[in-house]
């Protein structure tokens, strides 16, 4: 075996090693990455205690602002959370819109206090007058 | 592959090559931005703020298009030797750097008026940190191999190490939740989720973008290799003179 083949297939080894290696890290790392959690993950175990993030959409007609208190409903189609917050909430924060609250769930009433709200966008990318006519055959929501 | 890894003859090509990807760049990136920032409707939701896209994308793309052709070059330069591997990838380095910066700060500045924050330490942004600290590393780690006059063996290894993070940048959207949005382009099922008048800057951009990119490395490497040149020269005279 010629010396540039035996450096290939080296590298060839390293490489398929390092990436054996990654699968390995990133399963266990698993959801311990994720940024927010849905209603759903937290319907399945004990309300945690500490502070995290909550993410879903926030349902329609759900909105009650009371001041500079708002309070709404986070849904993932499956489960939800109500949230309460107070302060002021980023432009694209929209009934029907995505969210992540950040803030502490009460374990008794299972209600969600929020300490800041980012808004989370789609993945679609259109001209106003595309929305519209959309809108009117119900292909796409413009929310609030 | 090996009668392009001569010199000489890159150089040569190189020579004629270079001015055109460079107009060609300047004029689709220049097309692009000019419909993109002025030609170009608003989005139905960020309003105006959607035009960082025309930039932000292009540069993440790059920055990890970019990355992906470092690999390429560093296993080309530890497996074959080939000495125009390691001067492509030196010149590749501060480049991919330089476009990955581009779409953090424009990423960032889009975050601020649409999420509501500059930063999160989400998956797709910490994985697209930390290819800005590959490139980094990988900067000045070959910097201090190239001082010494020896081979590039360690930043290649560093630079094909770093390849995991491209599938981990790839797919964070899709694995784990995140604050940034999934993809609004498939290269595989030809889709896109955003409207045609929309398509067509970004597009266009994504193109002069990529020709600019090719123009930056044409142009270092010539550098580098005439200053190959120039040492080797020097070397000679003061061999000669001594």
């Amino acid at each position: 075996m010629k010396a540039k083949h035996q450096r290939l297939w080296l590298v060839v080894g390293a490489l398929t090693a390092l990436g054996g290696a990654g699968v390995l890290a990133f399963s266990t790392l698993g959801e311990k990455a994720t940024y927010f959690y849905a209603p759903s993950d937290l319907a399945k175990g004990p309300a945690p205690t500490d502070a995290i993030r909550l993410g879903g959409m926030v349902e329609k007609g759900s909105i009650q602002r009371d001041g500079e208190t708002i309070r709404f409903v986070v849904t993932d189609m499956a489960k939800t959370v109500p949230v309460t917050y107070t302060g002021i909430l980023p432009d694209l924060f929209r009934e029907g819109q995505g969210v992540i609250a950040e803030g502490k769930i009460d374990p008794v009433t299972g209600k969600f206090t929020a300490e800041t709200i980012l808004a989370k966008h789609d993945e679609k990318y259109m001209p106003p007058e595309v929305a519209g006519a959309m809108k009117k055959t119900g292909a796409v929501s413009t929310g609030g | 592959m090996h009668r392009y890894a001569n010199p000489t003859r890159f150089l040569k090509i190189a020579r004629v090559a270079t001015p055109i990807v460079a107009l060609l760049g300047m004029a689709l990136t220049a097309a692009g931005l000019w419909i993109g920032l002025f030609a170009s409707p608003p989005d139905y939701q960020q309003g105006e703020s959607v035009r960082i896209m025309y930039v932000h994308v292009p540069a993440a793309w790059l920055g990890a298009g970019g990355y992906m052709s470092l690999a390429i070059a560093s296993a080309t330069a530890l497996i074959w030797r080939h000495p125009l591997a390691t001067i492509a990838a030196r010149a590749i380095a501060p480049a991919g750097a330089a476009f990955t910066a581009i779409c953090l700060i424009s990423g960032s500045l889009w975050g601020k008026p649409t999420w509501g924050t500059y930063w999160v330490w989400d998956a797709r942004l910490t994985s697209m940190l930390i290819l800005l600290f590959l490139y980094l590393g990988y900067l000045a780690l070959s910097a201090s191999e190239a001082e010494k006059g020896g081979e590039a063996r360690a930043s290649s290894i560093l630079a094909l190490v770093g390849v995991i993070n491209l599938p981990i940048i790839k797919y964070s959207v899709e694995w784990w939740n995140t604050l940034h949005q999934g993809s609004s382009i498939s290269v595989v099922n030809a889709s896109s989720k955003i409207a045609p008048a929309l398509l067509t800057p970004l597009l266009l951009s994504v193109a002069g973008f990529s020709f600019l990119f090719a123009a930056i490395v044409l142009m270092r490497m010539r550098a580098m290799l005439a200053q190959q040149r120039v040492d080797a020269r020097s070397r000679r005279m003061a061999e000669a003179l001594a």
